[in-house]
């Protein structure tokens, strides 16, 4: 795109008829004659580069917006609130002076095209976000979904991936301590690759993405700025693959964890000095977005000398350079009297520091190259007016056939022998299976503050070494339930987060989200995605839980198929004490097994309907928030009470898959009874939501069962925890060993 | 007076914090040393901890090896400093040449983090007193380049002077032919040099220290009450 002359702003108001590549950079028509009207002549070179990426759907989120301001209208009251929606990652209170900073985020295309570097750069970017909110990062969690387990490109996707999760977060030191793992033959061609950090803070560390004070200096420091991931945001994450284009490979950045743990040393560092006024990572868009929402969201304008930003090819163009998403980079707004100190300590960590430029007190952003003005723009027109669409949705015509198509009506196992056979093949099966192969491949100890990580429901992580005071987090989706129904796919999904946060003894607080979906331009989809986003802002509402930021990937789809909707959510909670949390283990011989909760005949889009018949159709499991946070404050209250020994919530493959992991991680096994009302089959499979099994100790059973009685929670005592089988009375018995043999060797011998 | 332990940090160094704060459960005092220091501010005993020094690149430990840090370190060491090497720090401790052998990539090629059944080999280290020989235990490991290499002869050697310090065992009553997690030759787990002074492991006692977090055994706390013990009483 270099021209000759320069392409300056006088250049272009000189050359009005200077044909631009806006299509070739992502942009619509109307948009383009947009940025013409905004400018009042059309744009420079540089400034149509900076439009494009930041007007693309990944930067801009054009077709979600008018969606996503539920989140906002629909907010619960919440004193834990810090920072909310806007910034770079939302913040909560915790207590104790603390705060916490996190964010679910996705970088499913780039994990596509380029396996390792796609998963690694999607753990730099949200680990930087959290950095900017002044924050030290302190664990990662990582929901994933990919095609069906068998599918021979899963083998080339799901290894690279997780070989990139791992290699990028273990060298940060980083504890990966949740997420998830989910084949379905949807995601064939679009696997998910969500990736979530936590940061911890004391209040008054706290930073925002602002460029105040005039005289104030920018300085870029962190990696060199390179030609990777140049039209990145805007063309990976904005269009669907197609076989006649391309390859886009070279549009993946490449990531250098070495590099980013410097820059976490030296950022904090910094901060702890208070020499930071305003700071933005940069990430998708790189210094287009860094600078115009710095300048946007600050009192002034900026200037920018581009030749000063250090390249690691010399031969990029201006255009290039505002749109590289080279990694590892940050941008910091600095006092002038404290540049110097800045500097140095960002040498101490040997970090390529510069002053690319100041805020000054106009109202522009305006950035220089070889002397000559290439960009003269109202920031707020790059950062924050881009398109907004209204974009068209229906119902599909399909939904009721698949809703009437009742999963309750598939052939059940007739004798004991077909139900123990199925209870081995469920968790046998690949979404059930242990993900051990997988999570071992993450470090989950560095920091020395992981209280519980995966296969536990929630990670914990304590915050203070005295108080014991601790976080945990929860992700949670089921895109198969979402495809039955979007809008209580979306609760279902929150309920599972917010329960599995509580069963392990802590109080959710507040919800972050990454909304997977297809093409925004299929109305069919785009209901999906307004049915999921009013059934997640209804439900926060209810119980209580903001969302505090998020994300949204769309065109996540091959040719026609989407995949399911799949919305994820991240639900963050804070313990007292992490000494009282509940893990999912069987401690001790003897406790009593009890089940919370109403069981329902409830198979829609469930594990035993995927596993057994492959199929999915009916309605999934109904949701009922009242009875999900009664759940939760007695989980809390019994775990604080010590009244609980262990918990486990109860999600996909029901009551059967959580008894078994209980047992196979305590190494003791479950001698269980199918109670009054229920059939073994009901028992064991049915996925109705709001319910948890937890073992308690007989000592306090007259305690707990007065506490569930008087507070109306149903709770029933279905068992106790024995020996080394599973024994289902009147039923069947497995071994341990059986169930650790289907359990365990499913995933290393499909992938290792 | 309590025992001065330093804890280097090198660029890339991840379990400097957590290796502090086993120091201080321990009951001695962690004393931060960084990379380009020159001398190693009189602490009575270094600790190299885990990570990824320089990003691993070229070789783990190999950048690191010429840090300014590791000139007073190496001499001192040789000298009778008790040194521990902790992953990260074993590898730079062979790359340093204070300890025999190499490590290599893990044989199967993935990381691999876990709870690691060890056997104690050699209880009579400066930082392994607080064992006994043939006791078996539990630590954290985690690392990508574990493969711990030597050719016969020093293998040999080592063995015959008692100074493969750990072994990796398989759990009790578990069949598990892959109880040795990276493909160390005979399964060494850790080593000590001729002294005794500098010692070498892969797993991370840093990470069992304390009955909650982790895997909430604390078996690795003995090798920091060894070494105060011994410098305290010394």
């Amino acid at each position: 795109m270099s021209r000759t002359p320069l392409d300056t702003v006088e250049h272009a108001a000189a050359t009005p008829d200077v044909e631009l590549p806006w299509a070739e950079l992502g942009l619509k028509k109307d948009e383009y004659e947009r940025v013409v009207e905004i400018l009042g002549r059309r744009p420079t070179g540089a400034e149509l580069a900076m439009y494009s990426v930041m007007w693309s759907e990944h930067c801009s989120y054009k077709s979600s917006k008018v969606h996503l301001r539920q989140f906002g209208e629909k907010a619960p009251q919440s004193d834990a609130l810090l920072v909310g929606i806007g910034e770079n990652a939302g913040v909560v209170d915790v207590g104790q002076g603390y705060a916490v900073t996190f964010k679910v985020e996705s970088h499913n295309h780039p994990s596509y095209v380029e396996p390792y570097q796609g998963a690694a750069t999607g753990v730099g970017g949200i680990v930087r976000d959290i950095i900017a909110m002044g924050a030290r990062p302190v664990a990662v969690v990582d929901p994933l979904r990919f095609g069906a387990a068998d599918h021979p490109d899963t083998k080339r996707v799901l290894p690279g991936v997780v070989a990139g999760i791992g290699g990028y977060g273990n060298c940060l030191g980083l504890p990966n301590i949740g997420g998830e793992v989910v084949f379905d033959a949807c995601y064939q061609g679009n696997p998910l690759v969500n990736a979530g950090a936590i940061g911890v803070m004391r209040h008054e560390d706290i930073h925002l993405a602002k460029a105040s004070g005039a005289g104030n200096k920018v300085i870029l420091y962190g990696a060199r700025t390179g030609g990777d991931g140049i039209g990145g945001a805007s063309i990976l994450a904005s269009e669907t693959f197609d076989d006649a284009k391309p390859s886009k490979r070279p549009a993946v950045q490449v990531g250098d964890p070495f590099q980013e743990k410097l820059l976490i040393e030296c950022t904090l560092e910094a901060f702890a000095e208070k020499l930071v006024v305003g700071i933005q990572d940069l990430g998708a868009a790189g210094l287009s977005c860094a600078t115009s929402e710095l300048a946007s969201n600050g009192s002034g304008g900026m200037r920018v000398t581009l030749d000063d930003v250090p390249l690691r090819d010399s031969t990029l163009s201006p255009e290039e350079i505002l749109m590289s998403e080279s990694q590892e980079r940050m941008c910091a707004v600095v006092e002038p009297d404290k540049v110097e100190r800045f500097l140095e300590i960002c040498d101490k960590w040997d970090v390529i520091a510069t002053v690319i430029g100041e805020v000054t007190d106009g109202d522009r952003l305006e950035i220089f190259w070889h002397g000559g003005k290439i960009v003269d723009v109202d920031p707020r027109t790059v950062a924050h007016d881009g398109p907004v669409y209204e974009r068209p949705y229906a119902r599909p015509d399909w939904q009721d056939a698949l809703q009437a198509d009742d999963a309750g009506k598939l052939p059940r196992p007739a004798t004991s022998e077909e139900l123990k056979d199925q209870v081995l093949k469920l968790v046998a099966s690949p979404n059930q299976a242990s993900k051990k192969w997988i999570t071992s491949q993450y470090d989950h100890f560095v920091q020395g503050n992981t209280v519980l990580a995966q296969p536990e429901d929630s990670g914990m992580i304590r915050v203070d070494e005295e108080s014991g005071l601790g976080v945990a987090i929860a992700t949670d989706g089921n895109g198969r339930y979402a495809k039955l129904d979007p809008y209580t796919g979306a609760q279902l999904a929150l309920a599972e987060a917010y329960r599995n946060v509580a069963t392990t003894g802590a109080k959710p607080l507040a919800v972050s989200d990454c909304l997977n979906f297809g093409s925004p331009e299929d109305p069919a989809v785009m209901w999906q995605f307004a049915e999921a986003v009013r059934g997640l802002a209804d439900g926060c509402l209810q119980l209580g839980t903001p969302v505090t930021g998020g994300n949204v990937s769309l065109y996540n789809q091959t040719g026609e198929a989407a995949i399911h909707p799949t919305p994820v959510v991240a639900v963050l909670g804070v313990i007292d004490d992490v000494a009282r949390r509940t893990p999912v283990a069987f401690q001790e011989e003897g406790q009593l097994i009890y089940l919370l909760g109403d069981t329902r005949e409830e198979f829609g889009g469930s594990a035993w309907s995927q596993v057994v018949h492959d199929h999915l159709g009916g309605l999934p499991p109904r949701v009922d928030l009242e009875r999900e946070r009664l759940l939760a404050e007695i989980l809390i209250s019994a775990s604080r009470d010590g009244m609980i020994d262990s918990a486990h919530d109860l999600s996909d493959g029901g009551l059967v898959q959580a008894v078994v992991e209980s047992a196979l991680l305590g190494g003791k096994g479950a001698r269980l009874i199918v109670p009054d009302g229920l059939d073994a089959f009901t028992f064991l499979f049915s996925e109705s939501a709001g319910r948890a099994i937890v073992a308690v100790p007989r000592s306090e059973e007259v305690r707990f069962n007065d506490m569930c009685g008087a507070r109306g929670l149903p709770a029933t005592r279905i068992g106790v925890v024995d020996g080394d089988t599973v024994e289902i009375q009147g039923e069947f018995t497995l071994t341990l060993d059986e169930l650790r043999e289907a359990h365990e060797s499913t995933i290393p011998s499909l992938l290792a | 007076m309590t025992a001065r332990i330093g804890v280097v940090t090198f660029p890339g160094s991840l379990d400097d914090r957590d290796t502090q704060r086993a120091i201080r459960i321990a009951g001695a005092e962690p004393v931060a040393l960084w990379h380009k220091d020159k001398d190693l501010k009189q602490v009575d005993a270094v600790v190299l901890c885990g990570g990824f020094s320089y990003g691993d690149y070229l070789r783990a430990g190999a950048i690191a090896r010429f840090s300014p840090v590791m000139e007073p370190l190496i001499d001192q060491a040789k000298a009778g400093l008790p040194v521990l090497g902790i992953c990260n720090g074993f590898q730079i401790l062979t790359e340093a040449h204070l300890l025999p052998g190499a490590m290599l990539g893990n044989d199967h090629l993935h990381f691999i983090c876990r709870d690691q059944k060890l056997r104690v080999e050699n209880a009579e280290t400066a930082w392994t007193t607080d064992y006994s020989a043939g006791q078996e235990i539990h630590i954290p490991l985690k690392n990508m380049d574990g493969r711990y290499v030597a050719d016969d002869y020093t293998l040999d050697q080592l063995e015959a002077e008692g100074r493969v310090a750990f072994r990796y065992v398989a759990r009790d009553g578990v069949a598990d032919e892959h109880y040795n997690p990276n493909g160390s030759l005979r399964d060494i787990a850790g080593i000590t040099n001729e002294a005794g002074n500098v010692v070498g492991l892969m797993p991370h006692p840093e990470h069992a220290v304390e009955s909650l977090i982790g895997t909430g055994r604390t078996d690795g706390l003995p090798f920091f009450t060894s070494i105060l013990k011994k410098l305290v009483t010394a």
